[in-house]
């Protein structure tokens, strides 16, 4: 197991498994959202009070979800770089950076458009709709103070530490800002409660999350695969590699 | 290696002799005094942020309406807002002479832990700027025609909340100290996480406005601070490491 995890530390290691692994992220990625959004979007019953428009959320709660656990596994993959000095973890997490800020915007326009039909209005200072824009904000504050350093490695290790003080103010900002204010309707998911809603409805949303997290795995893999080629590229296994490519 | 095991043999000396020339509370008041000293020599760095607040709160009714009404419904807001950002102004200097003039290396090198040297520089940024903005804001507050009985629970608030707001963005301010143009970046990496502070202490006026005790709100802004007291240091210390060395 260690060993295991001491190779996949070792950007060459990584390359190698990555590129076996990466394809089936792939293919569970595509089969899961194709089906879910043809289940989710064609078959499943309209909601009796939304109507139609209710289907947004299999594209929203997705999202959100994916928006806030590429945070943590950011910092997570911040704190291995600290911690053991495994570069590869900084590469996943320098990549993970701009995916996670694109699906907080996606949650955040997402549910604007949602709020049309069921709000009357686009945007709510409601709690979670801006603990999700304080969520954007920090994600542009990692992204912008790893590209202000003129050295990478300091870059990485200040987007390191931010993105771990980040993590623990999240909860933080989350709870504070619920106090202060709500009118989102309570979480329509989790996973340790029985759902609120009919099976029907549920089964599309939970093939929607898996595929989106296999969607940002895969895109991880893939992002993280040719920053490694760029970052090592002066070392004789990239360059074994280009010459066998070429 | 008699050079290595004189210097160990003359630490142990030293500690036991309950090390007169080091100690760590010694270390402590030492970096509080020279701060102190340094800020006071230049008072207008002081001042400023003082100007700020009252400037940004002359604006406002300037820019909204000077009905004392609708002042007076804004005004723990206004305040609180504005002492934000007055201390968000003072921040880019925290660590910036001394990371001119090298001090800052020095600090980085002596055998007291760093996170409690750090600890009496955020100290002196919070004597100096978030105390006398706390006891200024009341002064503004009568300008705003802020309710009666409010005062002294604005001070407190203010008081309390802006030592954490010194803790964590000294966090910011050690991150950016590296880099030539910090300011704006320093405010795009610290205002969100200001936003539980502000949350609860412009909630604390206003539970006091509407008379129903600010006494929940002020304890968990102590919470707060102690949770930023407990942690914070340590980031902070890592962040002059990386900053130094990058």
């Amino acid at each position: 197991m260690w060993s295991f995890i001491h190779k996949l530390g070792s950007p060459r290691w990584f390359y190698a498994i990555s590129a076996r692994l990466m394809p089936w992220f792939w293919v569970a990625a595509a089969l899961l959202i194709a089906v879910g959004s043809v289940w989710g979007l064609a078959f499943a019953p309209a909601d009796y009070q939304q109507g139609n428009s209710f289907r947004i959320i299999y594209v929203h709660v997705p999202a959100a979800f994916l928006a806030q656990s590429v945070f943590v596994g950011m910092a997570v993959a911040g704190l291995v770089f600290m911690v053991w000095k495994i570069k590869v973890a900084d590469m996943a997490a320098a990549m993970m950076a701009p995916l996670g800020a694109a699906m907080t915007f996606i949650a955040l326009f997402s549910g604007a458009v949602w709020g049309v039909p069921t709000w009357g209005t686009w945007w709510m200072w409601d709690a979670r709709l801006t603990s999700m824009l304080i969520l954007l904000f920090l994600y542009l504050g990692v992204i912008a103070l790893r590209g202000a350093f003129a050295s990478r490695d300091s870059g990485s290790r200040a987007a390191s530490v931010l993105a771990m003080v980040g993590v623990i103010n999240i909860p933080i900002i989350k709870y504070s800002v619920d106090w202060w204010y709500t009118l989102h309707q309570p979480a329509s998911f989790s996973v340790t409660s029985r759902p609120t809603m009919p099976l029907e409805m549920w089964a599309p949303l939970l093939i929607m999350v898996l595929g989106f997290y296999c969607f940002f795995i895969a895109v991880t893999l893939m992002r993280t695969r040719s920053e490694i080629l760029r970052r090592e590229s002066n070392k004789r296994w990239v360059r074994d590699l280009a010459v066998e490519g070429r | 290696m008699p050079h290595e095991a004189r210097g160990l043999q003359a630490r142990q000396d030293a500690s036991r002799t309950g090390e007169p020339g080091g100690g760590l509370a010694v270390a402590f008041w030492a970096t509080l005094k020279r701060d102190l000293v340094l800020l006071l020599r230049r008072r207008s760095e002081v001042l400023n942020p003082l100007v700020f607040f009252a400037l940004v709160i002359t604006l406002f009714p300037i820019g909204i309406s000077p009905d004392p009404e609708l002042l007076a419904t804004i005004a723990p807001g206004l305040l609180w807002v504005a002492a934000l950002l007055a201390a968000l102004l003072s921040l880019d200097s925290l660590f910036r002479g001394d990371y001119d003039d090298g001090s800052l290396e020095q600090l980085l090198l002596t055998p007291q832990p760093l996170p409690l040297l750090v600890l009496a520089k955020v100290a002196v940024h919070w004597l100096l700027t978030g105390l006398p903005l706390a006891l200024m804001a009341p002064v503004l507050g009568i300008l705003l025609s802020l309710p009666v009985g409010s005062y002294g629970v604005l001070a407190l608030s203010l008081a309390l909340g802006s030592a954490s707001l010194s803790l964590v963005g000294a966090i910011g301010a050690a991150l950016t100290v590296g880099l030539s143009r910090g300011g704006v970046l320093l405010s795009l990496l610290v205002l969100p996480l200001y936003i539980p502070v502000l949350i609860f202490g412009a909630g604390a006026v206003q539970a006091a406005i509407l008379g129903d005790g600010a006494s929940a709100h002020l304890a968990i802004l102590g919470a707060l601070l102690a949770l930023a007291l407990m942690l914070a240091p340590w980031a902070i210390a890592a962040a002059l490491r990386i900053s130094i060395n990058g």
